[in-house]
């Protein structure tokens, strides 16, 4: 058994028009940045991109490739937050197809809770459950609501996407996967829920040379791996190696370090 | 013009707040700098809502060399490594927060309402949805301890009769912290309990929409 394929244009193919996508995005490590450039390079149209955070980064694309940059190839959008970047119009030389395109793209925001719930459901197999988050605000909104012992609750129905991207740490070629600190994040859930798994890791390792009680992802959800070159771009030590770049810059390092300090001015919370 | 307490000073009074052997979520902004004024002898173990707990301390702008691009929390700042920490993926995470397992959750807010209600992710006109984790936290935490400045930079309340901004969570604050006083949801009404430095419950209550109620025992916030 051997999933691992020798490139990302190989890894991604198959994907067709208006396939849905989903990713794991936050911070700078953790997203599947090589399959992201390979599915931009294709130019796939219509697609529905699931992510748990979309949004606009101030970072260029040389230290780090993220979701927003698959707008223009979008239809829908389904997250858990929604940054818009014409928030930060004033700070970006973004072309202004983005600005127009986020605004007419499709969206269903529903909280990291119950995207994380309606992605869990369809891994599981289950059906429509009901959610108790999101009562009394906009979540609610055009969804069956129900009471159950006088509490009330809001109706998901499962989201299976056509396609997950997931960014392993480690991979052996049966497919188990191991994770890096904070990057695994949305990625484990990710590659239970897709009808196909394509993974991208920094490291190949030889069936056994994982202890069996270190996989974090068991080889039954996954179906494609593809291997980052050693040191290349979206590798942990290339994004490292950029972030640190950027960090002897003092006048960057405070706006990325004491990026919490910057967002009071903005009032944002999240 | 009255003083008005600084970040760091909210940030203290509502680290006041934490219990040793608590779990904690620290919201970006004012609520992220409760870590650094825990009281002493109590340990608290951290949640980050990607996926980490009992991390430990945030890495201040003069330490960047120890940045570990693995190491983030949920409000995009890095973290030390600690024993006894975990990393979980975020399933987990939100079963944590909404399943009832934080003590409390600190986080910043645009308008409280009287009857506690919190709005804190979209602000009118703007076409973001940022609801992110904090419906989850507001929810499933034992404590929602709300830190903000009293009112806007323009004057206006931002303690409301009704929240006019889209709400995060109904009835969800337990106690709120601003820069001029401490008050406390509850049936009745906003009771307020303490109050700056130099300030009168009078003053207060002319940058506070609905009518304060007074606590039998209103103080000086002690620091």
């Amino acid at each position: 058994m051997n999933k691992v394929l020798p490139s990302f244009e190989e890894a991604i193919a198959g994907i067709p028009d208006g396939a849905s996508i989903a990713l794991n995005n936050w911070g700078l490590a953790g997203g599947p940045q090589n399959l992201i450039l390979a599915l931009r390079e294709r130019g796939v149209k219509d697609l529905t991109v699931m992510t748990q955070n979309f949004m606009y980064t101030p970072f260029p694309e040389e230290v780090v490739v993220m979701p927003f940059m698959l707008l223009p190839q979008m239809r829908k959008l389904v997250a858990g937050f929604f940054a818009a970047a014409s928030r930060y119009a004033d700070t970006t030389n973004l072309p202004s197809e983005f600005i127009e395109k986020e605004k007419e793209l499709e969206k269903e925001v529903i909280g990291h809770g119950n995207f994380t719930a309606v992605l869990r459901a369809a891994a599981g197999g289950m059906g429509p459950f009901y959610s108790p988050v999101g009562i009394g605000t906009t979540v609610e909104e055009g969804r069956e609501k129900r009471n159950f012992d006088g509490k009330e609750y809001i109706l998901f129905s499962p989201l299976q996407p056509d396609f997950a991207f997931v960014r392993a740490d480690k991979a052996d070629r049966y497919g188990n996967l191991t994770y890096n600190g904070t990057c695994r994040c949305l990625n484990p859930v990710l590659a239970m829920a897709a009808k196909t798994t394509i993974v991208e890791v920094d490291e190949l390792v030889e069936p056994g040379e994982f202890s069996p009680e270190e996989i974090v992802t068991p080889a039954a959800f996954v179906d494609r791996i593809v291997v980052n070159e050693v040191g290349g771009r979206g590798s942990y030590e290339y994004t490292m190696k950029k972030l640190h770049e950027l960090l002897s810059i003092p006048e960057v390092r405070g706006a990325i370090i004491g990026a919490a300090k910057k967002f009071v001015d903005d009032g944002e919370d999240n | 013009m009255k003083e008005k307490l600084s970040e760091e000073i909210m940030a203290l009074r509502a680290a006041k707040e934490f219990q040793d052997g608590n779990i904690i979520n620290l919201g970006a902004g004012i609520p992220n700098l409760c870590a650094m004024f825990i009281p002493e002898g109590r340990n608290i173990m951290f949640e980050s809502e990607n996926g980490a707990l009992g991390y430990g301390g945030i890495i201040m702008v003069d330490e960047f060399e120890k940045v570990e691009i693995q190491h983030i929390d949920a409000g995009g700042r890095y973290f030390l490594p600690k024993e006894g920490m975990s990393f979980f993926d975020m399933g987990t995470s939100l079963d944590l927060m909404r399943g009832g397992r934080l003590d409390i959750t600190c986080l910043g807010a645009y308008q409280v309402s009287a009857k506690g209600d919190l709005a804190n992710w979209a602000i009118p006109g703007d076409i973001s949805v940022g609801i992110g984790g904090g419906m989850d936290l507001v929810y499933g935490s034992k404590r929602v301890i709300v830190i903000m400045e009293h009112v806007t930079k323009n004057g206006e309340f931002k303690i409301l009769n009704e929240c006019t901004y889209p709400v995060t969570g109904k009835k969800c604050v337990s106690v709120l912290v601003t820069d001029i006083a401490v008050i406390e949801p509850t049936k009745e009404g906003l009771v307020l309990k303490e109050y700056a430095p130099g300030w009168t419950a009078e003053e207060i209550q002319k940058l506070t929409e609905p009518k304060l109620l007074l606590a039998d025992d209103l103080k000086e916030i002690e620091l």
